[in-house]
């Protein structure tokens, strides 16, 4: 176990590793990701109280699950980088974060696009929208800070710094409509003990939870590639894979 | 074609789904292809130097 993480963790490795893993999720990803929309859009049935606009939760829910878990893993990324060094960490820390960004920038958009005809207003400086819009924030200061830095190593250093505080961001959002009166809606499907939504809804919700988090892995896996090929391409292992592939 | 139509008005908020997931698709699209493109880059300029040496 031990042997196959240090190998893995070796640049040339997992550059190959992501190549080869990158090449069987894709399909699958594009594939489950187009029987989620079919489910999400068409076989599920209308909501009793909202009719056909619910169908924006889809797209909605899981980004924003994703804003938070894309986060999670890259103060978690940021933390190994800042204790053991580890060069691979910190490339997982800081590709993290334009992945993340997007997921939150698009719950956002979406959230607003739901808001509109739910409660009438694009916008309402509720406290899960406004932490969740902190939470954007917090991705875009650690993308500017790391182009800020022009030492890799240090810019990723400072960077999971700044993840690592804003990481108590996340409880606030998670609980930001128990705490607080908002209009946002409470929890629906964390709730275990009973879930609010009829199974024939949450089901598509799901599946397509899960097509986002395998989005992610096929995303970071393609991300790891460029990053790594950027890092080592004056170095003759990457030249040799690129003169092999031309 | 009824039922097509009726599918598409999203019951009056057409207006509101749709581009939810137009957004969606571009963004999630863009994630996609831009690191894709990316490494080719660097493989073409890769494979250029190796050539050249």
């Amino acid at each position: 176990m031990l042997d196959a993480t240090k190998r893995y963790a070796s640049l040339p490795s997992f550059y190959r590793l992501c190549g080869r893993l990158f090449a069987w999720l894709l399909p699958a990803t594009v594939a489950l990701f187009a029987a989620g929309l079919v489910w999400g859009l068409y076989l599920a049935p209308a909501d009793y109280k909202q009719g056909e606009a619910y169908r924006i939760m889809f797209i909605h829910v899981p980004s924003a699950w994703m804003s938070l878990l894309v986060y999670m893993v890259m103060a978690a990324a940021g933390a190994v980088a800042l204790v053991w060094r580890v060069k691979l960490a910190e490339l997982i820390h800081i590709e993290c974060a334009p992945v993340g960004a997007s997921f939150t920038a698009l719950t956002l958009a979406t959230g607003m696009l739901w808001g509109k005809p739910m409660w009438g207003a694009f916008w309402v400086w509720d406290a899960r929208l406004t932490s969740e819009l902190i939470l954007l924030f917090l991705y875009l200061g650690v993308i500017a800070l790391y182009a800020a830095i022009p030492d890799r190593r240090k810019a990723a250093r400072a960077t999971a710094v700044l993840a690592i505080v804003g990481v108590v961001n996340i409880p606030v959002i998670h609980y930001s409509v128990i705490w607080w009166n908002t209009l946002h809606q409470g929890p629906t499907v964390t709730r275990l003990d009973a879930p609010a939504a009829h199974i024939s809804i949450l089901a598509p919700l799901l599946f397509m939870a899960v097509v986002f988090k395998l989005y992610f892995i096929t995303v970071l896996l393609a991300r790891l590639r460029g990053s790594i090929a950027e890092q080592c391409r004056a170095q003759q292992w990457f030249r040799d894979e690129a003169a092999g592939r031309a | 074609m009824p039922d097509l139509l009726d599918w598409l008005a999203m019951g009056g908020y057409a207006w509101f789904v749709w581009p939810s997931y137009l957004i969606g698709l571009a963004v999630l699209a863009a994630n996609l292809c831009l690191p894709v493109m990316r490494h080719r880059r660097l493989l073409r300029r890769g494979a250029a130097e190796e050539g050249g040496r």
